[in-house]
Formats: C-alpha cells, structure tokens, sequence
C-alpha cells in the first residue's frame, strides 16, 4: 500500500488531519482525567509518612515529566524546521511552548505548596528547583523572541536556535537529584522498581496519560489557528468553509 | 468518611487544593484563550476576504 508521509508535512492537509484528531485526544485525556481524580482521592491510601499532602504528586510528578518531555519535542520540531526547512514543523514547536510553560509553571506551583508543609519553606535554590525554574524561563525566552520578530521564518529560525541550546537543560533537571546533594528526594518509580504503593502509580499514571493526551489536543488546536495565520494568503484558507461562511 | 473530613485533608487542606484548584484553572484558562484565539483568526480571515485584501 503506498502512503504519501509527506501529505501530511503540508500545511494545508495537515490543518483539516488536525482537526479531525483533536476530539480522539481530549475527549480520552476528559475521561482519563477524571479516572485519575478519582482513583487519587478515593482509591489511594493515606500515606503514612505525609499524610494526605501526599496527594499532589498525581499532578506535581506529571507535570513535571510533561514539561521536559514538551521542551524535547518543541525542541525537536525547531530543529527539523531549521534543518529542512520545513513550515510546519516550526509551527508545531510554536504550537508546544506555550502548555509547555503552563507545566512548567504547575510543576513549581503545586512544587511549592507541597514544599511548604514537608520541608518547610516554600522555595529553595535547590539544583532540582532551580533547573526547573530556568525550563520555565527557557519557555518564556522562545515565545517572547518569536514574537518580537516581525518575519514568522526569521522568528522559526531564532527561536529554533534558542530551543536546541536550551535542551541541555533537560538531562540536568532530570539528573540534578543523582549529581547533586539536593532537597528534593529522587524518583519513586524506576525499573528496578518501586517503593511506592500499587494504587498511588495507577493514580499518577492515569493522570501522566491523561495530561499527554490533553497536551497533544491543545497543541493540535493552537496550532490549526498558527497555520491560518500564517497562511492567511493562500486560496486554499480563502476555500475552507469556516472561512466562507 | 464524610465530606468535611474529605475536604479538610487532615490539616493539608490549603496546599492539597490550593495545588489542584490553580492547576485546574491554569488548563481551563488554556481551553479558553486557545479557542478563542481560533474564533479571532477566523473572524480576521473573513474581515479580509470581505476587504478584498485575499481573493
């Protein structure tokens, strides 16, 4: 059976595969969301070392993973977009940056409040906490430069550049609590492994699943609004129906 | 268990929903800005077909 793969790379049929995709990621990542509350809440024990506080590990843990795992794949799509030249791609990672500063954003909030009451303070200069922080700013430095320039391929190309430098900020969040004496206690769940109860990994799962999937839809919707923005001049926009209407 | 027990989270209960309440905005927040901006660009579009700045 021959596949065109490349159909797809062209703004235009990407924009109604797109479309077409997002309800088969959020209504999943709704249902799954809710699972994961449940399962979080009613399911899991209380914990015996901290209590209920426990509990915002079902959002802190996911949100973290996704924030990195987002900066990978934003910085991924810069690339390609950079090397072939390819519009698409750079509007994906345009599409990325901002729900991944939003979990970025929610790993250090929920990281506080979780801080607070178990080491007593609310932040830290920790090497953990303060890599993230920077993953934050990183976000933030590559939306603000894509939109202080005027030309979106210039825009793609600076912002391309800052991403791939920026990635090396990845593996040092993701390794601060081996390399570094930190605050921040290590990972819970690791292939040899686990020290943690059956019910909470299914909660923090469920809701790992749950946060991919909903970032996969939003992405996919945002992105739908960079191709008609960009591509504002083309016969194909002036042809779609919601356009005609 | 009932409900007051629930919600007070044996002492922890400003960090436990402080945590999910602002998260939870934070994605409703998102929903909403990114469905609107897709009803702006497309009344934009229209305003310009109407123009006549594309065909």
């Amino acid at each position: 059976m021959a596949i065109n793969w490349f159909k797809y790379s062209a703004p235009s049929s990407f924009y109604g595969l797109a479309g077409k995709l997002i309800p088969l990621f959020a209504w999943p990542a709704a249902m799954l969301f809710c699972t994961g509350m449940y399962l979080g809440f009613f399911v899991a024990p209380t914990d015996a070392v901290q209590s209920e506080a426990y509990r915002i590990i079902f959002i802190h843990v996911p949100a973290s993973i996704l924030s990195m795992f987002i900066y990978l794949i934003m910085a991924g799509y810069a690339a390609l977009g950079l090397i072939f030249n390819t519009r698409l791609s750079s509007m994906m990672a345009t599409a990325l940056a901002p729900t991944g500063a939003l979990f970025a954003f929610v790993s250090l909030w929920t990281g506080a409040l979780w801080g607070k009451p178990m080491w007593g303070a609310w932040w830290v200069w920790d090497a953990r906490l303060t890599s993230e922080l920077i993953l934050l700013f990183l976000y933030l430095g590559f939306i603000s430069l894509q939109a202080s320039i005027e030309d979106p391929r210039r825009a793609d190309r600076a912002g391309a550049l800052l991403a791939i430098v920026g990635s090396v900020n990845v593996p040092i969040i993701y390794f601060s609590v081996r390399w570094w004496n930190t605050l921040h206690q290590g990972s819970s769940v690791k292939l040899s492994g686990t020290s943690m109860h059956i019910a909470m990994q299914q909660a923090m799962f469920t809701m790992l699943l749950a946060m991919w999937l909903y970032s996969i839809a939003i992405s996919l919707l945002r992105v739908r609004s960079i191709i008609l923005e960009r591509e504002r001049n083309t016969q194909w926009v002036s042809e779609l129906a919601e356009v005609k209407q | 268990m009932n409900w007051l027990e629930f919600f007070a989270m044996k002492g922890y209960a400003l960090y436990v929903w402080g945590s999910y309440g602002i998260s939870l905005l934070v994605f409703i927040v998102e929903i909403i800005l990114v469905r609107h901006r897709r009803k702006i660009t497309l009344q934009q579009l229209r305003l310009m077909r109407d123009a006549g700045t594309i065909s």
